[in-house]
């Protein structure tokens, strides 16, 4: 499937093998993969909450707008949602496509736009307590430049 | 109409999800919002800074001058922060 909200670990490298297997005939794969940054080790969990329904459909809203954008053979997104500790992945974009530009920017593009569209919360866990993370405007920028 | 409540949101009402019968003059996200500021401590806590909260009807962003209806789903959170 395209778009996998899920509570479930996943491990990056055996996405990408399996993304890989099934983008046939492209000439270029790319993918990015977040994890739970540490904070130099002030923060101990990481909780990540969505709204179920919309959240799904924000992604798949933006791999269609992907997908008209550039030549994609395959997109996938894979994004995490629970209780995560430090350096576990959270979320994997994947674009394939015949040449590198296409499979790059559409890469680049979708996680741009999941960081400012799609509906997850982080709720981090520290020393002094727990804090929601807040949005920041570095995303809105990043997101903007695609217009 | 159902109202859904995400993040910080969520913890100052305390409760994720209500059903609610707005009066009728009550046509917009932005009405919803100051006649649900006034439901409890909670609910004004939540609804205190504007600028920090948006918004979702039936699962699509919108503006607060976005209309709602009976049966809708109307969704209230902070900033996005996925990824």
């Amino acid at each position: 499937m395209s778009v996998r909200v899920q509570s479930e670990p996943f491990d990056p490298g055996a996405a990408l093998a399996a993304f890989t297997a099934e983008a046939v005939g492209a000439g270029a794969v790319v993918s990015f993969t977040g994890h739970v940054r540490d904070e130099g080790g002030r923060l101990t969990a990481l909780t990540l909450e969505h709204y179920p329904g919309m959240t799904e459909r924000e992604i798949a809203r933006w791999v269609e707008t992907a997908r008209e954008r550039w030549p994609l053979i395959a997109v996938q997104v894979i994004h995490r949602t629970g209780r995560l500790t430090p350096g576990e992945p959270i979320v994997f974009v994947a674009a394939a496509s015949a040449h590198r530009a296409a499979a790059f920017e559409a890469a680049s593009f979708l996680i741009d736009l999941l960081k400012t569209q799609a509906p997850f919360w982080k709720l981090e866990e520290g020393a002094e307590g727990a804090r929601w993370v807040e949005a920041r405007e570095a995303d809105d920028a990043a997101a903007q430049r695609w217009r | 109409m159902t109202v859904l409540y995400f993040a910080w949101l969520r913890q100052r009402v305390g409760a994720g999800a209500e059903t609610v019968s707005p009066p009728p003059e009550v046509t917009t996200v932005g009405a919803l919002m100051d006649w649900l500021a006034a439901r409890s401590p909670g609910h004004a806590a939540a609804f205190a800074d504007r600028g920090r909260i948006r918004a979702a009807v039936n699962q699509e962003h919108v503006k607060p001058d976005a209309p709602v209806r009976a049966g809708d789903e109307v969704a209230f959170f902070p900033p996005v922060t996925g990824g």
